[in-house]
């Protein structure tokens, strides 16, 4: 099996795109699953059930608001445009911010779970020893939830190589920029080379599949979220 | 669920009673959805106990689907190669008939593209140019050999974005993400797209003939409505629609807008 440039190219961007929206995730994430996880805020189902959203809408929804919103007529495309980074649809970044909402539930949920496993007594140990919030954070929690951290990561990062919708949408389908390997694999099926869709197709298949092993043999009950 | 049972059986009486009426189903390239909406419109009020369905999107994924016995009665393609080739694998009930010549044009929601011509893409303000994936879209392929002809493609290339069909490259314009696009003079001359920025005919010595057909495809054999409408493309309403689009008709090619 031979991976033409162009797919090769396509394969390596989506990775690229999967690890820095996992990275970002894990950045914004993390605070807001530790917030779900201990407040008893009246805001606590309204903040949950918008994270969750992306898990419900279909990518067409997301994809149809980014692209007006982050257009030269949007108040996210003013925004950039001011600041100086022009217009995010059609390029490379505005696939990181599309997909950082798009994979956001995947990274929260796990946390969550895994904050809300640790028990108030572990943190309230750690308080009466004095260890500042920052540390009982850094020290306590996070090592308890580290198989949270990997669930969540893998998960974020396999839910990120898997879009397509939000892609087409705002993506315009620009080798080495927005052409990822699921609207490469779209793009030969329409041009009927078959060959080529099964070679690139048969690639996520397998890495799909490997990272889903990966993940139930480590953890089996990873995917209950 | 027990209180629903007289609704559902209605509700199932009512679909029955429709699959009785004659039921055909139009795959359209993108090109049509507005000019092909009229003429549905026109041929109800004609059949009112036909009902046409349509979906639309780029000719080359129709193709595909053809072939893997999507359930379309009539596949009109921007590319009167496509229903040939499905013509000649067996997957048509009718012979190939042209239906129309579409032009290509520059459009902007933005500028009035009017003044423009394709050497204008080349210049820096323009920073993206949308045109359908010429990979798979009759149009797409069609504005590439322009840009090529004039020779401009290496200067414009970096900038363009590929819509999945002509109508998604239409959107990428109006919405302002891309400041100009290479789209079907058809769209273009929709009323709400008309009353935005203008447009330019790209000369038709740039590139290839849109030439358009359609078929009635292998499963709608038996289907009367299809063959029916099938025909009615060809009558003095259903031109009249098209030519309003700014189509080239067959029969009377030679004469441009």
């Amino acid at each position: 099996m031979m991976l033409s440039p162009g797919d090769w190219q396509a394969v390596v961007l989506t990775l690229e795109l999967a690890a820095i929206v996992t990275l970002i995730l894990f950045v914004l994430g993390t605070p807001i699953a530790w917030w779900l996880a201990r407040t008893h805020s009246k805001w606590k189902a309204p903040i949950g059930a918008v994270v969750a959203l992306p898990l419900v809408l279909p990518p067409s929804v997301l994809g149809f608001y980014l692209l007006l919103t982050m257009g030269p007529n949007g108040w996210v495309g003013q925004f950039t445009n001011a600041i100086g980074i022009g217009l995010l649809p059609f390029t490379f970044w505005g696939l990181v911010v599309a997909s950082v909402f798009y994979s956001l539930p995947f990274m929260v949920q796990p946390l969550q779970t895994a904050f809300e496993s640790l028990g108030e007594r572990t943190l309230e140990a750690a308080a009466t020893l004095r260890a500042s919030p920052l540390d009982r954070f850094f020290s306590v929690a996070a090592p308890i939830a580290l198989p949270g951290f990997m669930t969540a990561g893998i998960l974020s990062f396999a839910h990120t190589v898997g879009e397509f919708g939000v892609v087409l949408m705002i993506g315009g389908n620009i080798p080495g920029e927005t052409r990822v390997a699921s609207v490469q694999i779209f793009d030969h099926v329409e041009a009927l080379q078959y060959g080529e869709a099964h070679d690139l197709a048969a690639v996520l298949l397998v890495f799909s599949f490997l990272v889903l092993l990966l993940l139930y043999t480590w953890r089996p009950k990873a995917l209950r979220l | 669920m027990i209180r629903f049972r007289p609704f559902l059986f209605a509700a199932l009486m009512l679909l029955s009673g429709h699959a009785a009426a004659e039921k055909f189903t139009i795959a359209a390239a993108a090109d049509l959805k507005f000019a092909m909406d009229e003429i549905i419109a026109r041929y109800k009020q004609d059949h009112p106990a036909d009902m046409p369905q349509v979906i639309y999107g780029s000719s080359g994924k129709f193709h595909t689907q053809i072939q893997h016995n999507a359930p379309y009665d009539l596949y009109f393609s921007a590319d009167i190669a496509y229903p040939r080739q499905l013509e000649q694998a067996g997957f048509a009930a009718s012979p190939v008939r042209p239906y129309a010549l579409g032009r290509i044009v520059l459009w902007s929601a933005s500028i009035d593209a009017s003044k423009l011509t394709l050497a204008s893409l080349s210049a820096p303000a323009i920073r993206r140019v949308a045109i359908a994936n010429p990979r798979h879209a009759p149009y797409g392929k069609r504005a590439e050999e322009a840009l090529r002809a004039s020779g401009l493609w290496a200067k414009v290339e970096p900038k363009l974005v590929y819509g999945e069909n002509i109508a998604h490259a239409a959107q990428f314009v109006q919405t302002g993400n891309a400041q100009i696009g290479i789209i079907a003079l058809a769209l273009a001359l929709n009323p709400v797209l008309s009353r935005q920025g203008g447009y330019w005919l790209i000369p038709d010595t740039l590139h290839e003939p849109l030439e358009q057909g359609f078929i009635v495809t292998r499963r709608a054999r038996d289907n009367a409505a299809a063959h029916r409408f099938a025909d009615y493309m060809g009558s003095a309403a259903a031109r009249a629609v098209m030519a309003k689009y700014g189509f080239v008709l067959p029969g009377e090619a030679g004469k441009t807008r």
